[in-house]
């Protein structure tokens, strides 16, 4: 242990640097430059938006245990999947990975000290939690609208739309600006010797998914300021009665919204590009190939928002274009998917907590994907289209890829971030009991969709009362499972064993600071020899 | 957006975390606004495809509707934003040289070019609504305030950054070796006068 680090920080007389959680109190949490604290603060609040989403995606599945009006009135029903669809994507999906994770691991795993810009990085917290006000402010007359928000219905209900598009701008400007950070982080922090191909793959996802924020998010940022002033000066972009075209509104939002599900996904896929090999023992296959095919994800993804809109009134040209460039995003969908399970081949895997969230979003989102297929392709998606295939389609993705990589990324990292050990115990009943109950919810709803039960509609033919009723008490099991989940994170936090500086055997740089890690990362700037998949016991050949 | 860039051009400017070379700061400063300005172009975007549209579907409206606009004072501004991106280049030009007077009076005489600019708008929104020409008027119309609008928000955005760094230059706080948020803050007054540029013709010129 030397006097001195390589940058000249000054380390304390017992030769160790005070871990980044040591410092207490309010102050030390509200103004902290530390991008580590900061991650931690959005991991902290867009978790406790999970669970409240959470609650509503509870109370929805009960209203919908009966065929008829019941429980509470269809306007509250309307509210309610308006609130779990926003609550969710908004507030937790987007910022989650990219944000929580993003903040907390980007500077680690490229051997910085900390983000380009750890002013900026604050402020975007900030104006994060000003846009969550904002848009709690709108509640006292609740939006109805479900999360799309599309005109002129939006334009039109008694709910508070305006106020809560600002909401959803300050929300999205935040994102810009963490996106913003992230791009310039990797381009110009990365420690000696970490060239481009020997980044972790999740820094790749993450760069992608900045790109994403970037391009994407000022068009959303647009289209609600535009939503707002037709509310509160009678602007008439999207009014059919001023000569404004609704369609115009629709195009606008998935040009965000389409790119934006890749802002969910790829740091997810990121991930689990980082647990696979870990757990497999075996270098990473086709380094080059995930890597690019995240970029390659990230530019498709801006090329097919209309294939939203297939019976929302586009050409029939239209269609077909971008039915046909939709497809094309499944390739390097694939292609990941392809290396992830070729790195398993003939590894040495074992089962802990986070291999097993990362096993179960590779079958999830199998799954997810390939429906996403039968929604590409015009003539089903005229079938399917606005039923529950849709809503099973997207959880598969959205929960079964989003949340189970973000799931993956907690239990692999939270020994890292808290300085303690989960309970592999507790973990893997958490596991079993969120996927049995994730299965149960979601797969009988492709079966509902397909046999054409309305998404969002609060009541239904009572055919499809059992299927229902199989869903709710699926959820119910989910719910139970990340109850015990959560009581883990809870009982980890306060009497979770300690955690050493390596628990996985881990080659990336965040393995090689301590648990938790002090506030400047690394004693000493690591300089960087080789990528960090090197698992076989012969060196592979440079892929990087 | 105001406040936005303000706590960009905050960021920018004092290498606030000191966590890494000056060189290094310098050009992680330069990428962060040129990045920063692709999603403000991107936010005009929105604005500008809604223009392609509407003019495509109602090219009546828009050949009645420009006539209104008052087109010497839309080119009095246009003279007066042009000047004010050479005040700020010569405010760039004087500190790299070391001239701390002459960046001061440079980021003052801009600050003043974009008072100019607003107060002639302010005539103009409100020669617009004595006509009883509103947002809610017609499409033509609501392009023409959401444009100018938003553009106006970014005028009185760029008058807060360049009032914090003529703050930071009357505490003498840059140098011929350090200057980056004068530059940072003076490529966002340059994309602010762009953005004009354009809205100019497209609103008052071509109907």
């Amino acid at each position: 242990m030397t006097e001195t680090t390589a940058n000249g920080l000054a380390v304390p007389e017992n030769g160790r640097s005070r871990g980044y959680l040591d410092e207490k109190g309010f102050r030390s949490w509200a103004l902290t430059l530390d991008h580590k604290r900061i991650g931690v603060l959005y991991l902290y609040t867009t978790l406790f938006f999970f669970l409240l989403g959470g609650i509503f995606a509870l109370l929805i599945r009960i209203k919908l245990m009966y065929p008829g009006q019941a429980i509470f009135s269809d306007q509250t029903y309307n509210v309610l999947f308006t609130l779990h669809g926003s609550v969710m994507i908004f507030l937790f999906i987007i910022p989650g990975i990219p944000s929580g994770l993003g903040n907390f691991l980007i500077p680690l795993l490229i051997g910085a000290r900390d983000v380009a810009f750890p002013r900026l990085n604050l402020a975007s917290y900030w104006i994060f939690v000003a846009g969550i006000l904002v848009i709690l402010g709108s509640l006292f007359r609740p939006m109805d609208t479900g999360w799309t928000f599309y005109t002129p219905y939006s334009a039109k209900t008694g709910a508070n739309i305006a106020f809560l598009s600002f909401g959803i701008f300050l929300v999205g400007m935040s994102s810009i600006l963490t996106g913003l950070n992230f791009i310039v982080t990797v381009h110009k922090l990365r420690a000696p010797g970490m060239t481009w191909h020997r980044l972790p793959l999740f820094i790749w996802g993450m760069y992608a998914t900045s790109i994403i924020q970037v391009v994407a998010t000022p068009v959303v940022g647009i289209t609600f300021l535009l939503l707002a002033m037709e509310r509160l000066f009678g602007v008439g972009f999207f009014d059919p009665a001023k000569g404004g075209d609704p369609l115009l509104f629709q195009h606008f939002f998935w040009f965000y919204s389409h790119p934006v599900v890749y802002v969910m996904i790829l740091p997810a896929m990121g991930v689990i590009s980082e647990v696979i090999p870990v757990f497999s023992r075996k270098p990473i296959f086709g380094y080059r190939a995930i890597a690019y095919s995240s970029l390659a994800i990230a530019f498709l993804g801006f090329l097919v928002w209309g294939h939203h809109m297939f019976v929302s009134g586009m050409s029939k040209t239209a269609s077909i274009i971008f039915s046909f460039l939709t497809f094309f995003v499944a390739v390097p969908t694939a292609v990941k998917v392809f290396n992830w399970i070729a790195t398993m081949y003939k590894g040495s895997i074992t089962f802990e907590s986070p291999m097993l969230y990362a096993l179960t979003f590779i079958f999830l989102f199998i799954i997810g994907g390939l429906t996403g297929m039968f929604l590409g392709a015009l003539a089903t998606d005229v079938h399917l289209h606005d039923t529950y295939f849709i809503v099973a389609h997207f959880h598969y993705t959205m929960m079964g890829g989003t949340v189970m990589g973000l799931l993956a990324g907690l239990h692999y990292w939270w020994p890292k971030m808290t300085g303690r050990m989960l309970s592999e115990k507790m973990a893997r009943w958490g596991w079993l009991l969120t996927f049995i109950g994730f299965n149960l919810t979601f797969l009988v709803q492709f079966y509902l969709g397909f046999k054409g039960m309305p998404r969002r509609w609060a009541e239904y033919p009572p055919q499809y009362q059992f299927l229902n009723i199989v869903s709710t008490v699926g959820s119910w099991i989910l719910a139970g499972g990340i109850l015990v989940m959560f009581s883990n994170f809870i009982r980890g936090l306060f009497r979770g064993d300690p955690a050493p500086a390596n628990p996985w055997k881990g080659l990336t740089l965040e393995w090689r600071t301590a648990s938790p890690p002090p506030t400047e990362n690394f004693e000493t700037v690591p300089v960087v020899t080789d990528w960090p998949y090197g698992y076989a016991k012969r060196k592979p050949a440079d892929d990087g | 957006m105001a406040e936005d860039t303000a706590h960009f051009a905050g960021e920018e400017g004092g290498q606030a975390s000191g966590h890494v070379s000056p060189a290094v700061a310098y050009e992680a400063a330069k990428l962060g606004i040129w990045t920063f300005l692709a999603t403000e172009v991107l936010l005009f975007g929105g604005l500008f495809t809604a223009y392609i549209v509407f003019r495509l579907k109602f090219p009546e409206m828009f050949h009645k509707d420009f006539v209104h606009l008052n087109r010497l004072l839309g080119a009095a501004n246009t003279v007066v934003l042009i000047t004010s991106s050479l005040t700020v280049a010569l405010a760039i030009a004087s500190i790299r040289k070391g001239k701390q007077q002459l960046l001061k009076l440079f980021l003052s005489l801009t600050i003043l070019l974009a008072g100019v600019f607003l107060v002639i708008k302010y005539f103009e929104w409100t020669e617009k609504f004595a006509h009883g020409l509103f947002p809610g008027t017609d499409i033509f119309f609501s392009l023409y305030f959401m444009m100018t609008g938003l553009h106006g928000l970014h005028v009185l955005g760029g008058m807060l950054v360049l009032g914090a760094m003529l703050f930071l230059a009357g505490r003498g706080r840059f140098s011929e070796s350090y200057h980056t948020p004068v530059e940072i803050s003076g490529l966002y007054w340059h994309f602010v006068d762009l953005v004009w540029i354009y809205l100019f013709p497209l609103l008052y010129l071509i109907g």
